[in-house]
């Protein structure tokens, strides 16, 4: 009959959850502590740039480690036997098994002072760092936390490479730094930026991890101001909460536009791969 | 040996402590085409794969002319390879293919513009230069994949079952022209194939392989008229092969009769194969015949009748255009040039008994790559 009514059930979880927050946020976004129609959250934030800046800062360079260190693991992977490939795969995603809470917690407890790490270097003789609470401290977190989102967009598309075209490669002269940049990393495009979307969107928006491993030393993150803003400052200020949102909102759907050109070049040969 | 543009010698292979090449010795001569012919898991694609470079043999070395290239990765060979399945490059289009080998060694553009409509002339490609090559039927990947690797001007083509994927007429067509070529540009080739028809109209010189072994190296004459061994009798073309005894030179006696035959050089009373072309068997009388048996089933070929006779319990397949009914009892005459003799081998007795004579069928491809990829592409849909 109509299959369309299948997705009833989604369509009124979208309304109730995702429709109607929306429209929520926007209505606090254009109103003021009384519920009158204004424009005067907009300028505020300006205020917040500083976290606006970090927080894409943070993003782009978790992302950029994600994909250095995802990248040769996925094609390492990709190119196994195919007991081998399910076996990895499931150990890099091991850690998603656990809850995200409990495992920057375990991080904070290897980088912390006295933590594990520390006590390595003490035994190995070198000075201790002080890693709590910085930025790297962040980044490392948000590596730990989101590297297996790039890893299995990366395997995924990897994966469908054909050994022999790899072949033809070298069989035409190419070495391996030619085999990499003139036919994987072209034909692993797509897995590259939905990879990319998969840290980037996340971790620019994260507040747990800044919250659990930054300081008073570090920039407060954007997810942070927000969460802040809506429920651990009194009087709650919603409205700049909510035009704070709104812009993040924007920045992320722009980073997915720009992705989402690179992916078209690629599109057309996915049926060859397939 | 001066004029070989490629020897391997006793070259071993084993993946796994499995053996799949063994005291494996070969010679190529500049300008030959030559076909490595053999069942599939017989080492046949394993032996161009470390001519190409991309296994290394875990014994014995490879030469190139004089120089031994046993360690040479496959991007320093002056070989190049036409893959199974073609392998061309999906995210590129056939301008890009053919250019590629000349652009990873840097050539200028206009050499790079010159010799890609060269090569997309020879295989009749003009005018597909900026078309996507997944949008490509089997025939022009196949023509694309032909010119890429020529586009490098290699020395020798190594090409590894390229017609397999092709249906028949198809196959046919890209036979001639891929020898026409290789005539035309003086090229070696190396060429790999389960087909033993394709191997005897190609090639120069075919190698019969059978369990990492070099059975026998003949042209497609020699090795039609002449099989070593019962493998090589029953793999090349038909072949009805029986137990006999050399009782001395130019006499063999099998079925409990003597026969005059060409064959010499066997020791008084040895125990021998014989082999009978179904072709060259003759059909008369029975009362006039060498032998006489009874025709159990008969099957209609187009140019001929494949006719199964049975001699005192041993079936013979014999090819004829006249046709018997089943039940018929009919008489052969053998000519002394219609014998020939083989010496015992590990594969006496395992060929060229038509009992249980069902049509053999072409398999694709070379099962050595396909299984893991068939696996792989049954578990991608669970």
């Amino acid at each position: 009959m109509n299959k369309k009514r299948l997705a009833a059930p989604f369509g009124l979880w979208m309304l109730l959850f995702t429709v109607i927050p929306l429209g929520m946020v926007l209505w606090f976004a254009l109103t003021d502590d009384a519920g009158n129609f204004t424009l005067q959250n907009l300028p505020k934030i300006a205020e917040y740039s500083d976290s606006f800046w970090y927080s894409l800062y943070v993003g782009a360079l978790s992302t950029f480690l994600c994909l250095i260190l995802a990248y040769p693991l996925a094609f390492s992977i990709s190119r196994r036997s195919e007991r081998a490939q399910r076996t990895l795969v499931m150990l890099v995603m091991l850690p998603m098994w656990m809850n995200s809470l409990l495992r920057i917690t375990a991080l904070k407890s290897i980088i912390s002072e006295k933590g594990f790490l520390n006590r390595l270097l003490e035994l190995a003789g070198l000075p201790t760092q002080h890693m709590m609470g910085t930025t790297g401290a962040i980044v490392l977190g948000m590596v730990f936390d989101f590297l297996p989102f790039m890893v299995l967009p990366l395997y995924s598309v990897m994966t469908k490479i054909d050994g022999r075209v790899l072949e033809a490669a070298q069989d035409l002269g190419a070495n391996a730094f030619q085999v990499l940049f003139r036919v994987v990393l072209p034909l692993s495009v797509p897995g590259i930026t939905a990879g990319i979307t998969m840290v980037f969107v996340p971790s620019v928006s994260s507040f747990v991890v800044s919250k659990l491993l930054g300081s008073a030393q570090t920039t407060t993150m954007i997810g942070e101001v927000i969460e802040f803003l809506f429920k651990g400052s009194a009087p709650p200020y919603y409205n700049v909460g909510a035009v704070l949102s709104l812009v993040l909102m924007v920045l992320m759907l722009l980073c997915m536009a720009v992705m989402s050109v690179f992916d078209k070049d690629s599109d057309e040969m996915e049926g060859m791969m397939a | 040996m001066n004029n070989s543009v490629i020897t391997l010698k006793n070259i071993a292979v084993s993946f796994d402590g499995e053996q799949v090449l063994k005291d494996f010795n070969l010679s190529i001569s500049d300008g030959e085409f030559v076909t490595l012919l053999g069942p599939s898991g017989c080492g046949k694609t394993t032996t161009l794969r470390i001519i190409g470079g991309f296994i290394s043999p875990t014994d014995g070395d490879v030469f190139f002319g004089e120089k031994n290239v046993r360690d040479l990765p496959p991007y320093k060979r002056e070989v190049n390879t036409i893959f199974q399945r073609y392998a061309l490059f999906p995210h590129m289009d056939v301008y890009e293919n053919v250019a590629f080998g000349l652009r990873v060694q840097k050539k200028d553009k206009a050499d790079i513009e010159e010799t890609v409509e060269k090569m997309l002339s020879l295989v009749n490609l003009k005018g597909f230069e900026h078309r996507k090559v997944s949008t490509l039927s089997g025939g022009q990947q196949q023509r694309v994949a032909i010119a890429r690797a020529l586009a490098n001007r290699p020395k020798v083509l190594l090409l590894d079952e390229p017609l397999a994927a092709l249906d028949l007429k198809l196959r046919k067509d890209m036979q001639n022209e891929l020898k026409n070529m290789q005539k035309q540009l003086g090229i070696t080739f190396v060429y790999v194939t389960h087909d033993q028809e394709e191997a005897l109209s190609m090639s120069d010189t075919v190698v019969v392989m059978d369990g990492g072994k070099i059975q026998q190296i003949g042209t497609p004459l020699d090795i039609y008229n002449e099989p070593v061994n019962a493998f090589v009798a029953d793999f090349i073309g038909e072949s009805n092969i029986l137990d006999g005894v050399m009782k001395r030179d130019f006499v063999v006696e099998f079925f409990g009769r003597t026969f005059d035959c060409l064959d010499s050089g066997f020791d008084e009373n040895e125990p021998v194969d014989v082999v009978i072309r179904p072709e060259d068997i003759d059909i008369v009388e029975p009362i006039r015949g060498h032998l006489t048996g009874t025709v159990t089933s008969v099957t209609f070929k187009g140019v001929h009748y494949e006719t199964i006779v049975d001699f005192k319990g041993f079936k013979w397949l014999i090819q004829t255009t006249d046709y018997y009914a089943p039940g018929t009892v009919i008489g052969i005459v053998l000519n002394p040039e219609d014998i020939h003799i083989m010496k015992k081998s590990e594969y006496s007795g395992l060929f060229g008994d038509y009992s249980s004579y069902s049509e053999e069928f072409d398999e694709m491809a070379d099962p050595e790559i396909d299984l893991v990829e068939e696996t792989k592409e049954a578990e991608s849909y669970e």
